[in-house]
């Protein structure tokens, strides 16, 4: 992506456009190109960006006046923008005895920003890491000394992860990383920092608007769930039908290596809580061979959760997995060496994304690496047993088969729930629930963790997580409701999402049943409830319908303490 | 590449930044003669003279070129 069409972007009319957002930039340098790349790249991905930029070193005059432009404006994202070249001339005018303490005096002012910011307004804070630009005063001793300036920004970087991790509201965009894989010969154009005080130059400028906009996607919930691969000439060199186990390139064997180091960095994402499927034209035993009985293989069939190898075309395979995992269409990556493939999955499933791997397979990580694919705004223990559980998932599948009615399935199922208040051990599997629900998501309100808490201790609100289990295995949390005290007889369902990998088994009707029984034990005697279209919660539409509430409006809906009868289930409430 | 060819290369490259297809330009054509040319698309016509000729310009050649003409000039002496 040019500049020139980021530029150009910004002109474009976003009339059609779903997703909104607002966001200021606020930097020590100038910044109106950065600006504009940033809500040039919101166009290409479809958002409808309102940009802020201060003007230039306007940060603390932004954030100290409580009548500043940036507090009239109040956005979703603030970006800071605190270049390392302005940092260097700070470094440079630092008496001596002080340097030490460079970073730890620059994390407190920044820091200090974010305070500010916060106390004014709701944001989501960006802020951008420090290119680790060295002087070379010292040479490669700068290490060896906490007065160079290249240990005093190093420092700050750790500090500033350091920060992030503690403050929920906070996202780091790591402009050190990208120029240390760009190069700073593309990254830094020095004449325009000279001329025009911009301390990145146009080429790279694009890749850094990427970087900002896939985290500002992932913190609205557009991330990716699932990665799919082919086997032969993807996942070991060869192919298994014709060369047989022993001939297959995998670990010392032959470019082995390469196919090693790629599915170690496949198992790293499935411990991530990226899910691995399999997709292969293949005879399935012989496919599954290697997982079985190839002492190199990285990848173990319990890795996968799902394995599909038969002669069907790809793209309906594809299908049939996105169906059984139940997740979106634009969740999902699909990997293979095979440029028919790529291309008949591409034209079949417009939604997927299928990276063109290079024809060197010594190439493959590089190239899925520079994507960025799996940016993600959190990160929680359901994400590591995620794999384990679509496993269970499948074998209720199977057991659902032998079952002459639906019901005597779910009696089978011994299904066990429990309901509790938001407690501070699940804010951030809740605050993740609610960033990456699409589907079953009645209003679709993202909240941070730290939102999450917020609404945990207050009063104004009654919350309810749900949990299940049954015989095959722990789904966790799964279901998440927030009621908003409207006056003391009436509440509002404010929040209400559940995980679709527990769809249609009675959960639906528990929840509201549930909702309906905490409601009434509480004096209330209505229950108002709302749905907010959106492109993919289509599913729950109806769903306060079904559950016998009244529609009052459009996408308004009442329920009524006394008249609600509860459903039939098969769920248990109790702890689990 | 001739002169003229240089001139035609880079009025291509303005005209598609400016989203002017009929964007006419010589010798003497300055950026106050071309619409929407500040100096923040300067930074841009910057980078896309240099992407399509695969040229640095140096800071004081960026600071120094007064016009059309002298930026071929530059053009002429790097490829």
């Amino acid at each position: 992506m040019k500049f020139s069409q980021l530029e150009k972007n910004c002109g474009k009319p976003t009339d059609g456009f779903s997703d909104q957002c607002t966001l200021a930039l606020l930097g020590n340098c100038a910044t109106q190109h950065m600006a504009v790349a940033i809500k040039g790249y919101a166009y290409e991905e479809g958002i409808a960006m309102q940009v802020f930029d201060a003007d230039y070193n306007q940060i603390d005059a932004q954030t100290m006046d409580d009548n500043s432009e940036l507090y009239a404006f109040s956005p979703d994202f603030t970006l800071f923008y605190i270049s390392s070249e302005k940092l260097y001339e700070d470094f440079c005018a630092t008496p001596d005895q002080d340097r030490k303490n460079f970073a730890e005096a620059k994390i407190a002012q920044i820091l200090g920003y974010w305070k500010l910011v916060r106390k004014h307004y709701r944001t989501h804070i960006l802020q951008l890491s420090f290119i680790e630009a060295d002087d070379r005063v010292f040479g490669n001793f700068g290490s060896k000394t906490q007065d160079s300036f290249i240990y005093q920004i190093r420092k700050l970087n750790l500090l500033l992860m350091e920060q992030s991790q503690i403050c929920n509201d906070v996202f780091v965009i790591d402009l050190a990383y990208l120029r240390s894989a760009m190069g700073d010969r593309e990254f830094r154009d020095e004449k325009l920092y000279y001329i025009a005080k911009m301390p990145i130059s146009v080429h790279a400028l694009p890749e850094v608007a990427r970087q900002v906009v896939t985290v500002i996607k992932s913190i609205r919930g557009k991330i990716k769930k699932c990665v799919i691969v082919d086997l032969d000439n993807t996942l070991w060199g060869g192919v298994i039908g014709d060369d047989g186990l022993e001939n297959i390139q995998i670990g010392e064997l032959g470019l082995g290596h390469a196919f090693s180091e790629f599915q170690m960095w496949l198992r790293e994402l499935r411990k991530r809580g990226i899910i691995l499927a399999v997709c292969s034209k293949n005879e399935e035993s012989t496919a599954k061979e290697p997982f079985l009985k190839h002492p190199e293989m990285i990848l173990r069939l319990e890795d996968i959760s799902m394995f599909v190898a038969n002669w069907e075309d790809k793209a309906s395979n594809i299908k049939m997995i996105q169906s059984t995992l139940n997740i979106g269409m634009d969740s999902i990556i699909f990997l293979d060496d095979n440029p028919f493939e790529r291309n008949l999955v591409k034209g079949m499933i417009p939604d997927i994304t299928v990276p063109d791997l290079p024809e060197d397979p010594s190439l493959y990580l590089r190239h899925l690496k520079s994507m960025n694919l799996f940016e993600t705004a959190s990160y929680s223990d359901a994400d590591k047993a995620r794999t384990r559980q679509y496993q269970e998932e499948i074998g209720r599948e199977e057991l659902q088969k032998q079952f002459t009615s639906f019901e005597a399935y779910l009696e089978s199922l011994e299904m066990k729930a429990e309901v509790k208040p938001f407690d501070k051990f699940h804010f951030s599997r809740i605050a993740q629930l609610t960033q990456r629900s699409n589907q079953f998501n009645l209003r679709t309100i993202r909240y941070t963790e730290e939102e999450i808490r917020r609404i945990a201790e207050d009063d104004a609100h009654i919350t309810m997580y749900f949990t299940l289990r049954d015989r095959f295995g722990d789904y966790g949390l799964i279901s998440v409701v927030i009621l908003d005290k409207l006056d003391d007889k009436k509440l509002f369902i404010s929040e209400w999402l559940m995980s679709c990998r527990v769809l249609k088994r009675g959960m639906e009707e528990f929840i509201v049943d549930n909702i309906m029984r905490i409601a009434g034990e509480q004096g209330y005697m209505t229950v108002k409830s709302e749905y907010i279209r959106t492109p993919k919660n289509n599913m729950v539409s109806d769903i306060y319908k079904r559950m016998g509430f009244e529609e009052t409006g459009d996408g308004l809906y009442e329920g009524h303490v006394e008249r609600y009868i509860p459903h039939k289930t098969y769920i248990v409430r109790g702890p689990n | 590449m001739s002169r003229e060819e240089i001139l035609e290369r880079v009025s291509e490259v303005l005209s598609e930044i400016f989203d002017n297809p009929g964007l006419v330009i010589g010798e003497e054509t300055t950026a106050a003669d071309v619409e929407g040319w500040d100096s923040l698309r300067h930074i841009t016509v910057i980078e896309e003279i240099e992407d399509a000729f695969d040229i640095r310009f140096s800071m004081k050649e960026v600071n120094g070129m007064k016009n059309i003409g002298e930026m071929i000039d530059i053009i002429e002496a790097s490829i």
